[in-house]
């Protein structure tokens, strides 16, 4: 069934919301509610701007935020304490905010995180929109049921002129997962399991759906998570469907509707579902018990496996992955057959947009209370932004992972991507919650175990890859 | 934006699948303000030893690949980040058109921001390619956007398919900037009825 009365999904309804224009050939200029701007992507995009004559369409939906250079230890307001090569984009950020008049969170003001991090904690971000930054894991605030695209900096500049993105319109994708998940597996396990399924280019050209009771159990932070890595899944943006934890999550964020405004809000993301009877291009399903805490082992998000398997030999994969896994193996120093709780790692990352939030830093401090960090480890946590970090630190958070050996940062990606001080060494292996453990990704040569907060903090503590619920302190459940 | 029309040239085979940005450029070379002189960085970590040295082995530091202009590669081409540094580093080192099995999104529609032409194949004509690739400087590739050819060494031809109207922005070399605010009005009307429907955006 087609025309006007036909089924939609929640994409479907987002796009018509925001079609300015559509070509005969299906090319459209979506009308962009919310672009968040970082200093990596958005230099050239400005500085084509201000070449061409242009201004910034709409100043007062624009949100610029530095995150990927800024270093995380104290002292950072100081210029001349930021590493040289990081201080121009730095510098032409201020200067852009500045200029063109977009809303600004700098070094200095409490407010400063990741940018995926700041953009729901203030409200900008908000069901039905549609969001753009020139950056993948812009597909994190999906979780509010918002469209949100990852864009290249030609494109940030064409938002910056025009508030659109010219675009042609997805397929659907749903992936459902439906059940309970079992204790100690969270939402980094569900979403790297996801890609383990579907592998890197599974998703791409699609807007995934994620849908089940496990999805609607999760918390904000923890659809944030899932919603982050769609793109490492290959779809350029990932969606959960927006509900009362939605509307609780934003209602009195500063830049979220009040009063009158709030009810109309909340009236039209009530509506924001996929509709039954709507047509889906795919569908994966997976079982929430069938999920276990997973780590990843070689150079892609797609190279997972639960924590109790081994390392996979080559010649278990087929045509062009049976290369790949050779090359990541040697990349990764691992021999197959491996038990992957035998890998010893030397340093461990907790932070990043896809594990920065409160709910990551309670799951990690929950493991380490009263334990240490292995020692030789080197072991840091960043949280996601100044706010995060206020909170962790009210909450005593930030004493535990003080007592336990972490290292407490200042907000930032951190060691993520390794665009600021924080990076590994060749050959260092790295227990890490962050996205991608793609070669040099968090250093040349730098080896990358993706996992959840809770996996990480096991292993700071055991010196190895580990399974969280050897360390858990809340009995499983009887079946 | 330099329009993309035909294009003779040398093709480097890199035959692996999943090649992400972080390869074509990794993050020590994102912190430019420029869009020129990434091309240095192209393939830093496979193209570079440790010690800054060229790797040897690497496709395009050997003799017969140092003025590629085509890349042969596996599927899932330019997955990863959004960075646009990769086709800027591409087109800085002499690259105009990408031919593998299949792209991610992003990278994808960077590189027709870019004049940059990226070909989707099947497999098999990808690898039909990638042993022609694999003849070097003897081995030229003929990429013609206008009749959406590719006349391998030997004369033989393989069609391929790409969006009309990204085929028209590149054959023309047309600024999508221009483009879209030649539409003003309807964004204008668009906002006014967005104000009204969802006020409090």
């Amino acid at each position: 069934m087609t025309g006007p009365n036909a089924p939609k999904t929640l994409y479907d309804k987002i796009w018509d919301a925001h079609l300015a224009h559509e070509a005969e050939d299906g090319t459209a200029l979506l009308y962009i509610d919310r672009h968040l701007v970082h200093e990596v992507t958005s230099p050239q995009a400005f500085e084509g701007l201000r070449m061409a004559g242009r201004s910034v369409r709409r100043p007062d939906q624009t949100i610029a935020v530095p995150d990927h250079n800024v270093p995380t230890t104290p002292g950072r307001e100081d210029a001349g304490r930021v590493p040289e090569d990081s201080r121009a984009q730095l510098a032409a950020l201020d200067r852009n905010a500045r200029e063109f008049g977009v809303h600004y969170y700098p070094v200095t003001d409490v407010r400063q995180g990741i940018v995926h991090i700041v953009g729901p904690e203030q409200g900008w971000t908000l069901p039905g929109m549609t969001v753009v930054c020139g950056d993948s894991h812009t597909a994190t605030h999906g979780a509010f049921g918002a469209l949100a695209h990852g864009i290249g900096t030609s494109e940030v500049e064409h938002v910056l002129a025009t508030q659109t993105l010219i675009q042609k319109k997805s397929r659907n994708m749903k992936v459902e997962i439906t059940g309970r998940l079992r204790p100690g597996v969270t939402a980094k396990d569900v979403t790297l399991t996801v890609i383990g399924r579907t592998g890197t280019a599974g998703g791409t050209g699609y807007v995934i759906e994620y849908c089940g009771e496990a999805i609607e159990a999760l918390s904000m932070e923890g659809r944030m998570t899932v919603c982050n890595m769609a793109i490492e899944g290959g779809a350029r943006a990932g969606l959960i469907a927006p509900d009362e934890k939605t509307f609780e999550y934003c209602k009195g964020r500063p830049h979220a509707p009040k009063g009158a405004q709030w009810d109309a809000a909340v009236a039209w993301w009530r509506t924001l579902k996929s509709d039954p009877g709507a047509r889906w291009d795919k569908v994966v399903t997976i079982r929430g018990e069938d999920i276990a805490p997973v780590v990843t082992w070689g150079t892609s998000p797609e190279d997972v496996l639960p924590i109790d398997a081994a390392v996979p030999s080559p010649d278990q994969f087929e045509g062009g992955k049976v290369g790949a896994a050779r090359r990541s193996l040697d990349y990764m120093g691992l021999t197959p057959g491996t038990p992957l709780k035998d890998i010893a790692i030397d340093t461990v990352f907790i932070g990043s947009c896809t594990n920065g939030r409160i709910e990551d830093l309670r799951a990690a401090a929950e493991i380490l209370r009263g334990r240490r960090v292995k020692d030789g480890l080197r072991a840091m946590v960043v949280p996601g932004s100044g706010l995060v970090r206020a909170q962790a630190e009210e909450e005593g958070l930030a004493a535990v992972f003080r007592d336990a050996g972490f290292e407490w940062r200042l907000a930032g990606c951190s060691m993520c991507l390794a665009m600021n001080p924080d990076q590994l060494a060749p050959g260092e292996r790295c227990a890490a919650t962050s996205n991608r453990n793609f070669e040099g990704r968090q250093g040349r040569g730098g080896r990358t175990h993706l996992m959840s907060p809770a996996m990480a903090a096991a292993a700071a503590v055991t010196g190895r890859l580990t399974d969280v619920r050897e360390l858990s302190r809340s009995p499983e459940p009887a079946e | 934006m330099t329009p993309f029309t035909t294009l003779a040239g040398i093709a480097a085979p890199l035959p692996l699948v999943n090649v992400d940005t972080d390869m074509i450029i990794p993050k020590q070379y994102l912190k430019t303000i420029e869009r020129t002189g990434l091309g240095r960085g192209l393939f830093d970590e496979m193209r570079y030893r440790e010690d800054g040295a060229e790797n040897p082995d690497f496709v395009l530091n050997r003799p017969a690949y140092r003025k590629a202009e085509i890349l042969v590669a596996g599927d899932n081409f330019g997955c990863g980040s959004s960075r646009e540094h990769a086709p800027w580093a591409l087109l800085d080192f002499g690259i105009r058109c990408v031919i593998a099995p299949s792209f991610a999104d992003i990278f994808y529609n960077n590189c027709f921001k870019n004049g940059i032409l990226p070909i989707a194949l099947p497999q098999d004509q990808v690898d039909l390619l990638m042993d022609d690739a694999e003849r070097g400087a003897n081995a030229t590739l003929t990429v013609d956007l206008e009749a959406q050819t590719i006349q391998g060494p030997d004369g033989g031809t393989i069609p391929f398919e790409i969006d009309p109207w990204r085929r028209h922005c590149l054959l023309n070399g047309l600024d999508d900037i221009g483009l879209t605010l030649e539409k003003a009005d309807r964004i204008d009307a668009f906002e006014k009825e967005a104000a009204q429907a969802r006020p409090w955006v």
